[in-house]
């Protein structure tokens, strides 16, 4: 089949009078992880239960596998959609044993077919051994993969994942986003997920959706939203570093505080003469004792392998720096720094846009 | 620096500091001593059998058991099915689902509980009965009423039972429903499964403990009913106790008979607990507001004609009548004698309501500060006379009082003193049997308060520098006092409306208005007790009022 397998065209939502999905889209080949990541409230966990069929839908249209199921006044019933779902507290049948969950969705096969797939199913997450027991019995992390191979059992075109590591404690939540992945993509699973956390949503997705307030900012892959983000929002939501101002000259270079950069702009950003922000990343920072360029020591925060310091540059601009932990320096001393910015992101400057208002009201 | 190794080591966790070491056994003690009158009156019945009264005995097997055992059987089989239907599905609609009305139908389902059984018996009686309202309008317009079904037969007593008791089941499986959530729901129909499949799958099983537990509660209260069942003449262990004490003057076959229905509780006893433990297993942790499922237009009015259909015939039309009842007859009734038994029900509601309560206080600390297993197990003890049906306490605490008021008699004689009876005919009996009887009531409702006092709060109070009655003054009482005060309304209203107890071990004379309301229906003067009958059931909405209050916060 060629196409996507789901896409979203055009999708709004609403309680009430408040706008919670704004003319949302998306397409997700088969195969492929995606994850909407936002902070909380902003419409993502909307837009998986409209795809699962919870929600009715207020306009636009869901395709799953080329055929409607999502469209104004018309909602095929969820239990109709072969959609999986794993939900953000597992919502395990408490009443039944691990088998019975994992059988629970598979009412069509016969009996020998059923417990031949419960058990692979959960060979898969590693818990064939704990067939027997209840969900209360076995731990948060296990209750996750149960609920990820109930979900899985009945062989769903797509899975959708509600938040799915939220519950967890950290250490837990890294390696199980790891091995969400590998038993998805061993499985060939098509997925869409949904967190707030950027670690998870890079660690799990192939491609991610930003949202803020009902709406997508951007979606790409993990390596472009981090090097080359659509606006400001997206900007500052992935990833750490700082915006500061800079100047587009006639060759097209850019002076900022930092010095001139040259490189290709991910977009066409600023015309010559413009003002402009240029993104610097911690890791375009590099600390050089060499460099002509010193700036001063505000904040340290010591992460191990590294240390990241917050910079003063002498146009008082702020910039962050990834530097190996080696380098140890206390804040108020100045350090040698030297750019070393790849990827060219500007934005056009905000006091610009006010300005230009201002002007135009007088 | 012995006064520092005291502090070190006497206060644990949760302890209570301002008692000193030599308390740690009175608080046991205490504890035993109420457990004690819990098994006294259980041993009692049980030894009564060493006596057979042989006579008596025989004319109840040849006569009266087959038909006890018969009644028992279809009262119990009929309410607890009956009270499930009517429970769960109003339990299920008010909780999942919107409809016109179901925000005032929530709390008032609860309504019902409001209204002793013994009451809508005789209400529903005068109402329904042949020569009541309702059949004589049915022989003014058709003519006949010969095809309106015998309200007195056991369909009657039944229907009356289930309407006065399906609150428990309602209650506890809508708070089941409301725990679980839309969640479970969404993933089984995310799993392939349509809405009313995993209703059934789902939703029911799920709720099981909880509905459960609230049909055992209901089977322990029909069996110890007394007052609608004797409204209706029909026979149970309950009355045929009462009937074998006031009819055949034979405390042994009162004891004899009682010990036989415990025999029957005891079943439900245990069964009850295990469920409790299941409902503690499986209680779910998420709580999430969820969407109510919008039943279509002509479900919605259904839903809406059931909800009232049930409330009408178990509070709405009989409290009309009581009304109506009331005051025909309020000019000729409200008089000093209404006044005394008012002031008795009273004096006795408010004195076995302190009682409890300190009771209940004194339990709830010592579970506190001793959590072993012996300790706790006495506290069960002491909170298990909940499920004993009052002619069966009664029984079994008169005759050790008895004993007691002949054995001191009997020694005053030995030294030369004509003593006379000391504690029969005194309140006292009465005011054990209802402290038995209620304790759970009130300790439920304590115990749960002081769980808010945390230890950390201890602690803290402690660092601050409060201790002795300076700690329970201004840290404890203040936290348990809400706590105390429907624990307090609870059990008073439980005495007020309490009947077998108060009829079987009263001082002569010393008519109440549940009393009155037993003699009055007895001779079926349905109207003179109507205004006894209301008075109860307006002190019985403070406690509904209360509940409702507690489950919206």
């Amino acid at each position: 089949m060629n196409g996507p397998l789901l896409e979203l065209k055009n999708i709004s939502q609403a309680y009430g009078d408040h706008w919670v999905v704004r003319n949302l889209s998306l397409s997700l080949n088969k195969g492929e992880i995606g994850c909407l990541l936002g902070a909380s409230g902003c419409g993502k966990t909307t837009v998986l239960r409209t795809i699962a069929g919870f929600e009715p839908l207020l306009r636009g249209e869901i395709h799953l596998n080329g055929t409607t199921i999502s469209r104004e006044g018309h909602s095929l019933p969820p239990a109709k959609r072969a959609i999986g779902m794993v939900f953000q507290d597992y919502a395990l049948f408490p009443h039944l044993t691990l088998f019975d969950n994992v059988a629970f969705g598979l009412r069509e096969l016969s009996r020998p077919e059923t417990v031949v797939r419960v058990h692979e199913m959960l060979e898969l997450v590693g818990l064939d051994k704990a067939h027997a027991k209840y969900p209360h019995e076995i731990s948060g992390g296990q209750q996750q993969r149960v609920a990820l191979a109930r979900a899985l059992a009945p062989r769903p075109a797509l899975l959708l994942l509600d938040e799915p590591f939220s519950n967890l404690d950290v250490t837990l939540r890294e390696r199980l986003s790891t091995e969400v992945r590998d038993i998805l993509k061993s499985y060939g699973a098509t997925a869409l997920f949904v967190t707030h956390n950027q670690h998870e949503a890079f660690a799990v997705a192939d491609r991610i959706g930003v949202m803020a307030d009902g709406a997508m900012l951007q979606w790409a892959s993990a390596h472009e939203l981090y090097h080359c983000p659509a606006d400001r929002t997206v900007a500052s939501f992935v990833g750490e570093g700082m915006l500061i101002p800079g100047l587009v000259e006639d060759a097209g270079d850019i002076t900022t505080g930092l010095g001139v950069h040259r490189g290709i702009m991910c977009r066409p950003g600023g015309l010559p003469g413009r003002a402009i922000e240029l993104l610097v990343r911690p890791e375009d920072v590099v600390h050089d004792d060499n460099s002509p360029i010193k700036a001063e020591v505000v904040r340290r925060n010591f992460r191990g392998a590294s240390i990241l310091y917050t910079l003063r540059l002498v146009s008082g601009d702020l910039v962050q720096a990834l530097v190996p932990s080696h380098c140890d320096h206390a804040p108020g001393e100045h350090i040698g720094i030297r750019s070393d910015v790849r990827h060219v992101v500007v934005f056009d400057r905000e006091d610009d846009v006010v300005t230009k208002a201002a002007l135009e009201e007088a | 620096m012995p006064r520092h190794s005291t502090t070190r080591t006497a206060p644990r966790r949760g302890a209570v500091p301002f008692l000193n070491r030599g308390f740690y056994t009175g608080w046991r003690i205490a504890t035993l001593f109420i457990a004690l009158l819990v098994i006294i009156p259980l041993s009692v019945v049980f030894f009564s059998w060493h006596d057979p009264a042989r006579e008596i005995w025989q004319h109840i097997t040849e006569t009266l058991l087959g038909n006890l055992l018969r009644n028992t059987f279809w009262l119990v089989t009929g309410v607890s099915t009956g009270t499930i239907l009517l429970g769960v599905s109003l339990a299920w609609l008010t909780a999942v689902c919107e409809f016109p009305g179901r925000r005032f139908f929530t709390w008032a389902l609860l309504l019902p509980l409001a209204m002793p059984a013994y009451v809508l018996a005789f209400v529903s009686l005068g109402l329904f009965d042949y020569a009541g309202p309702v059949q004589t309008w049915l022989r003014a317009w058709f003519g006949s009423s010969s095809w309106f079904p015998d309200v007195r037969a056991t369909g009657g007593v039944v229907t009356i039972l289930t309407l006065a008791l399906y609150p428990y089941v309602y209650l506890l499986s809508r708070n089941a429903f409301q725990t679980q959530g839309k969640r479970l729901l969404e993933a089984a129909e995310s799993l392939g499964c349509g809405p009313w499949r995993a209703f059934f799958l789902v939703v029911l099983p799920m709720a099981r403990p909880w509905i459960a537990g609230g049909t055992l509660l209901v089977i322990m209260e029909a069996l110890a009913d007394f007052g609608a069942v004797s409204i209706f003449n029909y026979d149970t262990f309950t009355t045929a106790i009462y009937k074998a004490w006031f009819g055949f003057f034979s405390l042994p076959a009162a004891a004899q008979l009682a010990s036989c229905l415990v025999l029957l509780v005891f079943f439900i006893i245990v069964a009850e607990q295990r469920m409790r433990s299941r409902m503690r297993f499986s209680e779910s942790r998420q709580s999430a507001k969820s969407e109510r499922i919008l039943l279509d237009r002509r479900w919605r009015w259904l839903a809406f004609a059931y909800a009232t259909t049930v409330l009408s015939f178990a509070f709405l039309l009989p409290l009309l009548q009581l009304l109506r009842w009331s005051l025909n007859i309020f000019h000729q009734e409200f008089t000093s004698r209404y006044l005394a038994l008012l002031g008795h029900s009273l004096l006795l509601g408010l004195s076995a309501a302190l009682l409890i309560c300190a009771c209940a206080l004194l339990l709830a600390y010592t579970a506190r500060r001793h959590p072993d297993a012996a300790t706790c197990a006495l506290v069960r003890t002491a909170n298990l006379g909940y499920a004993l049906p009052g002619t069966v306490l009664a029984v079994g605490i008169f005759i050790p009082v008895a004993a007691l008021d002949n054995s001191v008699i009997s020694l005053g004689r030995l030294f030369g003193f004509e003593t006379g009876q000391i504690f029969q005919g005194t309140l006292l009996i009465m005011l054990v049997a209802y402290l038995v009887r209620f304790m759970a009531a009130g300790f439920k409702t304590i115990d749960g308060a002081m769980h808010r006092v945390t230890p950390s709060i201890d602690e803290a109070a402690r660092l601050a520098g409060l201790r002795g009655l300076k700690l329970l003054g201004r840290v404890h009482l203040p936290i348990l006092r809400n706590g105390l005060l429907s624990a307090f309304t609870l059990v008073f209203v439980d005495v007020m409306k309490e009947m077998p107890i108060t009829l079987m071990t009263r001082p002569f004379g010393w008519d109440t208005l549940a009393v009155k309301i037993f003699e009055l229906t007895s001779e079926g003067e349905w109207e003179r007790a109507a205004l006894p009958a209301v008075t109860l059931l307006l002190t019985g909405l403070v406690p509904i009022i209360l509940l409702m209050r507690n489950s919206e916060s």
